[in-house]
């Protein structure tokens, strides 16, 4: 089973983050939730490990004993 | 409104038997009581079946009959008129908006004697069933019989019976419970039926018309002459045409039930042009939950009395068949003796992860047409809205997974495999369908198998077949109750063999000379084996008819 990588992997984390709030702007709540649907449905076939994707989950949910323990750098 | 189908009257004959015992009662005559009752009375069993009203079906059921219903009642010789009066259909399609977005083929493969769907009208099947039952003489069909009363004692179960002017008893060696979603056995007993209610309302309109449409099923999302909400339309015999509505859970039924409204929605779809009647309509409300165990004693429960689906994916009669279908022989074989009581429990076992399955699919096509909370429906509508363009969204798209059968996997009938599979039927499978030649003539390898006993397919040439198995076909088993029979599956022609001439038998089984597979009477995969081995066959057939270590004492097999 493939474990979900928590180490810092962007090379441009600002303009990531800048791309992701910009996709947003002038929708209303509904298309907003809409599009953050998609994102997700696009980014998770992409990564095409349903496993994967369950730790992600569990991770966004806050849950410590899904997510694998993240080594000490990423603090 | 109804006017291509007349409801057959079935009369009441008041009951003689007043404080009689019958080894087996079946209470309710719906598509799953006939089916069972059928089933045991094809293999010879005497039945009496109890059912309140005093015709078939009435209204808008079941119409959707899939492959492996449509095998078993071939066994039960209707396969021919379901596929003669039905409507043959494998293709679905889905459109979002005005827009067909995709379509699905449910027999992608040819070679294969029944098609992945039949839609026929429920009360035309109950109907044959009656019929059937009747010509074989063994199923005393009591109509306007309401079970009122059950007491369910440890070696048979009482019954009081309410009849016209009056009521009776009756006492069973086994009750098997087929009285439907709303089960009086189950309610009078006390057993929960647990499981949700889904939030939404449903318009069913049966629609009489000459259309164009091809015999697929079509399914929107947001169509523009019904925004916000999905519809189905549907083939059935007849001209008939289902078409399905989602009305919200806001609607108010009474107003909606309104001909004059029902007519302007079906208008607003087909067109001014497009002259249509109304058969029949109805408004649901639906439902999956099911009975935590489907065996209380000496009361099995099947069909919907044990567990209820939505009806999108078709799973509710298909299963019910299946539970006919799984328990028929095992009750036989308790009732001769030949297996122990404990044969039962395997039903409940088998079944119950039948129905789990069942209620996780159609749960969530449900979920997903009726999405529950904000978050679902944007999840839903954006799915809808990539798999316009990309096809990885398209498979996520669900509009009701159709019914397929269970594959018994975890089954303790199962032996369990040795040797190495690359595919084919695992243990617990239901037999895979293939064409073959016997004789000279085409034919079909389900129609070879036996049902009042086990079946060792055999593969390869007849000369390389294993002389144990061409002298004694049931290995050392006894040859009285529930014996094997080898058929043999042969890639060349030759006599006494199925000529597998397109070598489909043998991938579908994933056979290599001298692959043996044992086939349960309910033609499910009991156990294979690379090479026969005589006294293998007959350890699998004992622990498929529950005989284990001990009982091997009392029951001789
Ligand atoms: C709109 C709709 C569409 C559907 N579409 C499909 C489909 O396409 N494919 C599919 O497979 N399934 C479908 N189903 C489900 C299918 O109709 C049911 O699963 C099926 O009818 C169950 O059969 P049953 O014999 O268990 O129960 P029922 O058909 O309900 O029969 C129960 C019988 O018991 C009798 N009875 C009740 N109480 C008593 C009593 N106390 N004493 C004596 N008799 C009694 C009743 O009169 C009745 O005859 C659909 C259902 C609905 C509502």
């Amino acid at each position: 089973m493939s474990t979900l990588d928590l180490t810092p992997r962007l090379t441009d984390p600002d303009t990531l983050f800048e791309a992701l709030v910009e996709a947003h702007r002038g929708l209303a709540p509904d298309a907003s939730r809409r599009l953050d649907a998609k994102l997700v449905l696009l980014l998770a076939n992409h990564i095409g490990d349903g496993d994967v994707v369950q730790q992600a989950i569990a991770a966004a949910i806050g849950n410590p004993a899904a997510t694998p323990a993240a080594p000490s750098d990423t603090a | 409104m109804q006017s291509t189908y007349v409801h057959p009257h079935y009369a009441h004959v008041p009951p003689t038997d007043d404080g009689a015992r019958h080894k087996v009662v079946v209470v309710g005559g719906g598509l799953v009581g006939l089916t069972t009752a059928l089933d045991l009375a094809h293999r010879g069993q005497q039945v009496v079946l109890l059912d309140d009203d005093e015709t078939v079906s009435v209204g808008s059921r079941a119409i959707s009959f899939a492959k492996r219903t449509l095998e078993i009642y071939a066994r039960l010789g209707l396969g021919a008129r379901l596929l003669g009066k039905g409507v043959t259909w494998n293709v679905g399609q889905v459109f979002f908006g005005d827009r067909s977005i995709f379509a699905f083929d449910l027999l992608a493969e040819p070679g294969h004697q029944y098609p992945a769907f039949v839609n026929l009208q429920q009360y035309y099947l109950e109907q044959w069933l009656v019929e059937a039952c009747q010509a074989t003489g063994l199923v005393d069909l009591r109509w306007r019989n309401r079970v009122v009363a059950v007491e369910n004692r440890p070696d048979a179960v009482d019954l009081t019976i309410e009849v016209p002017g009056g009521s009776y008893r009756l006492t069973a060696e086994w009750v098997l419970a087929c009285d439907g979603a709303h089960s009086f056995v189950r309610e009078t007993l006390g057993l929960p039926f647990v499981g949700k209610v889904f939030r939404d309302r449903f318009l069913i309109a049966d629609v009489l018309m000459k259309a164009g449409f091809p015999a697929e099923r079509w399914f929107w999302f947001d169509p523009p002459f019904h925004r916000g909400g999905s519809v189905l339309l549907h083939r059935q015999a007849d001209d008939v045409w289902r078409i399905e509505f989602q009305l919200g859970w806001d609607s108010d039924p009474e107003a909606e039930r309104a001909p004059d409204r029902v007519c302007a929605r079906v208008r607003a779809m087909l067109g001014p042009d497009v002259p249509f009647e109304l058969e029949w309509l109805s408004i649901y409300t639906f439902r999956c939950r099911r009975l935590e165990k489907f065996r209380h004693g000496r009361i099995l429960f099947l069909g919907d009395a044990a567990h209820q689906v939505s009806p999108f994916g078709a799973r509710g009669g298909n299963s019910g068949v299946q539970d006919a279908d799984n328990l028929a022989w095992k009750l036989l074989a308790v009732l001769r003796g030949d297996a122990p009581q404990t044969l039962l429990d395997t039903y409940d076992e088998e079944r119950a992860a039948a129905a789990d399955e069942n209620i996780l699919a159609s749960t969530r096509s449900t979920d997903f047409i009726t999405p529950k909370n904000e978050a679902a429906r944007a999840y839903r509508d954006a799915v809808l809205e990539l798999s316009e363009q990309h096809a990885f969204a398209r498979p996520l798209v669900n509009s009701g997974r159709l019914s397929e059968p269970a594959v018994l996997r975890a089954s303790r009938l199962n032996t369990p495999d040795a040797g190495s599979w690359t595919g084919g039927l695992p243990p617990g499978a239901p037999a895979a369908d293939a064409p073959v030649v016997c004789d000279g003539r085409e034919d079909w390898l389900l129609r070879h198998l036996t049902a009042d006993g086990f079946t060792l397919l055999l593969f390869g040439t007849p000369d390389e077949a294993p002389a144990a198995a061409l002298t004694a076909p049931a290995g050392r088993t006894r040859q009285g109750a529930w014996p094997v029979r080898s058929v043999f599956v042969s890639p060349v022609e030759g006599d006494g063999v199925l000529w597998d001439r397109e070598g489909l038998a043998a991938a579908r089984y994933d056979a290599q000379s001298g692959t043996a597979v044992l086939l349960r009477p309910d033609q499910h995969v009991a156990a294979r084996w690379r090479s026969f081995d005589a006294v293998a066959v007959a350890a699998a057939r004992r622990r498929a008819l529950g005989i284990t270590g001990d009982e091997r004492q009392r029951i001789p097999a």
